[in-house]
């Protein structure tokens, strides 16, 4: 009886004055210039679903945390951003090469690049993510020790990639070489785990919009990430929230950089496509 | 979910004592820090504007701002956290306004409360409720 | 020094005399509360900045007493008065002794 009622206590003393609901029809326009595409119409691909428009996790959020990213100086997000640059400017490794050593400035060499990862690298015969990308420059290129998959490092470095795409639709391609793990991800996110029995669509696609205990639940949408959460005060990555996710469903997860995460990240991306790119985003 | 008569009772008497039993203790770590700052003045209502959302949706970090006009210095006050104390605000000759935004922790629903100290060595103090969510998802 | 400690400021590069200006300061720091266990039970002992000042040419903008309940990664705002051309000096105090400053100049047409 003790968790039931425990529950029952909280139940009770959250129930009262709380009812939002729908997503909000509030624009994102950051810093009063990057207008962001924040609601479209759902990619031909979602067809089966009843899914007609997509939409981004902004629109999920209360008015206070929304304007949290409408100014790159609110936005704690973007300290992280030049962090990374300092990174990316940082010699490392056998080779004694930083990022900039071959690209460049990010703003020269990484505009859109985030729009349309993951994908098919050909040389390593696979679907990369940015991240996969990332530690394979630092092992092949600078000879220096790959970032941890989900660490801060990792984050800021693609929290600076992602900047550089602000405001740009995602397009990630689901056919050719890439379509097996594309399947292979959209089986995933249909699939139930956990003793919860829930799969991402049963909150994501099911359920948007409605209350999961206090939070709102989003579309599950990944265009924000890295994500800036309010509730740990970090950058997040897209790989460390399916694990969040998948573990709160009372499951064994995959690991960060798993295939099985991989495939997932191509899926869930391609739901996106036509969302501006708004890494870093600020969320709860 | 089902409960016997004694368990809803057991839910009832637990709710209310989550309600009403830290009432009393975190009023007086607040109100003794009020006195440190005031020396024992009379604080007036009013006069202070404290700005802060009505739900937080996490707790982990609430924007707040207060503001005091001819205020030289603001005590800002979490009635409800383990240790009240927030931040002191002290506005120097080359201040603009009087106020300040901030971002602070909360470790549940509770009053916020603002404690200005003018230049004319009157004191003035806000407060406001801030209810803190509790997330569905861990994440 | 505390690892990953970054000042971030947002001042505007002009203004005219005794223009009231907005300024935006954030820091990456934990904010270690003081208040948390570590896995085995332990406290984990607080460790935070506990002060932030701005002068501007020698004279005093804002001067914060911080404490534990400021979130992690400091954000402030707030405003100045300025009188002349000169350099805002900001300046953060961490409980390990540490201080971070970073400064911007400001130009009086």
């Amino acid at each position: 009886m003790k968790t039931r009622t425990l529950t029952a206590v909280a139940a009770m003393l959250l129930a009262p004055g709380f009812a939002m609901a729908d997503p909000d029809d509030d624009t994102l326009v950051v810093n009063g210039e990057i207008e962001m595409v924040t609601k479209t119409e759902a990619p031909d691909h979602m067809s089966d679903t009843y899914v007609d428009t997509i939409m981004s996790g902004w629109h999920f959020r209360s008015d206070e945390t929304q304007s949290l990213q409408m100014d790159d100086f609110d936005n704690s997000g973007m300290v992280f951003v030049d962090i990374g640059r300092d990174q990316w400017n940082t010699a490392e490794g056998g080779e004694g090469k930083s990022c900039a050593s071959c690209h460049g400035t990010p703003e020269e060499s990484m505009e859109g690049v985030r729009a349309t990862y993951p994908k098919w690298d050909a040389e390593a015969d696979e679907v990369q993510t940015l991240a996969m990308q990332v530690n394979d420059c630092r092992k092949s290129r600078m000879d220096a020790e790959p970032y941890g998959y989900t660490s801060g490092e990792m984050a800021n470095i693609e929290a600076l990639i992602a900047v550089q795409s602000r405001g740009m639709p995602v397009n990630v391609a689901i056919d050719g070489p890439v379509s097996e793990t594309w399947e292979r991800g959209k089986e995933l996110y249909y699939t139930r785990t956990g003793q919860l029995e829930l799969s991402c669509a049963n909150c994501h696609e099911d359920n948007y919009g409605n209350m999961i205990r206090a939070d709102h639940l989003s579309q599950g949408q990944i265009n924000g990430f890295p994500v800036y959460r309010l509730k740990n005060a970090k950058l997040n990555t897209v790989h460390a929230r399916f694990k969040g996710c998948v573990r709160d469903t009372r499951a064994e997860t995959y690991k960060p950089g798993s295939p099985e995460f991989v495939a997932l990240e191509l899926y869930v991306a391609s739901r996106g496509n036509g969302l501006s790119v708004e890494g870093p985003s600020v969320r709860n | 979910m089902e409960f016997t008569r004694r368990e809803t009772l057991a839910v009832g008497a637990a709710a209310a004592m989550v309600v009403t039993i830290p009432m009393p203790a975190m009023a007086s770590k607040a109100d003794a820090l009020i006195e440190e700052f005031t020396g024992g003045a009379d604080v007036a209502d009013g006069g202070v504007d404290l700005d802060a959302p009505e739900i937080a949706e996490n707790g982990n970090t609430v924007p707040i701002e207060v503001g005091a006009e001819g205020a030289e210095a603001i005590m800002v006050l979490a009635a409800g956290n383990p240790e009240p104390p927030v931040a002191t605000f002290r506005f120097g000759p080359l201040a603009g306004a009087h106020r300040a935004k901030t971002r602070i922790r909360l470790a549940g629903t509770q009053d916020v409360i603002a404690v200005a100290k003018m230049a004319d060595g009157s004191y003035a103090k806000a407060a406001k409720t801030v209810k803190v969510t509790i997330g569905g998802c861990g994440g | 020094m505390a690892q990953g400690v970054r000042p971030r400021v947002k001042v505007p590069r002009k203004a005219e005399a005794g223009e009231i200006i907005t300024i935006k300061t954030l820091i990456s720091h934990k904010m270690e509360s003081g208040q948390r266990k570590d896995s085995d039970g332990n406290v984990i002992p607080r460790s935070i900045i506990h002060r932030f000042t701005c002068d501007f040419n020698g004279q005093n903008v804002v001067d914060f007493k911080m404490e534990p309940a400021i979130s992690t990664n400091p954000y402030f705002e707030f405003e100045a008065t300025v009188p002349e051309s000169g350099e805002f000096k900001f300046t953060w105090h961490d409980d390990d002794g540490s201080v971070y400053e970073t400064a911007k100049k400001i130009e009086v047409a």
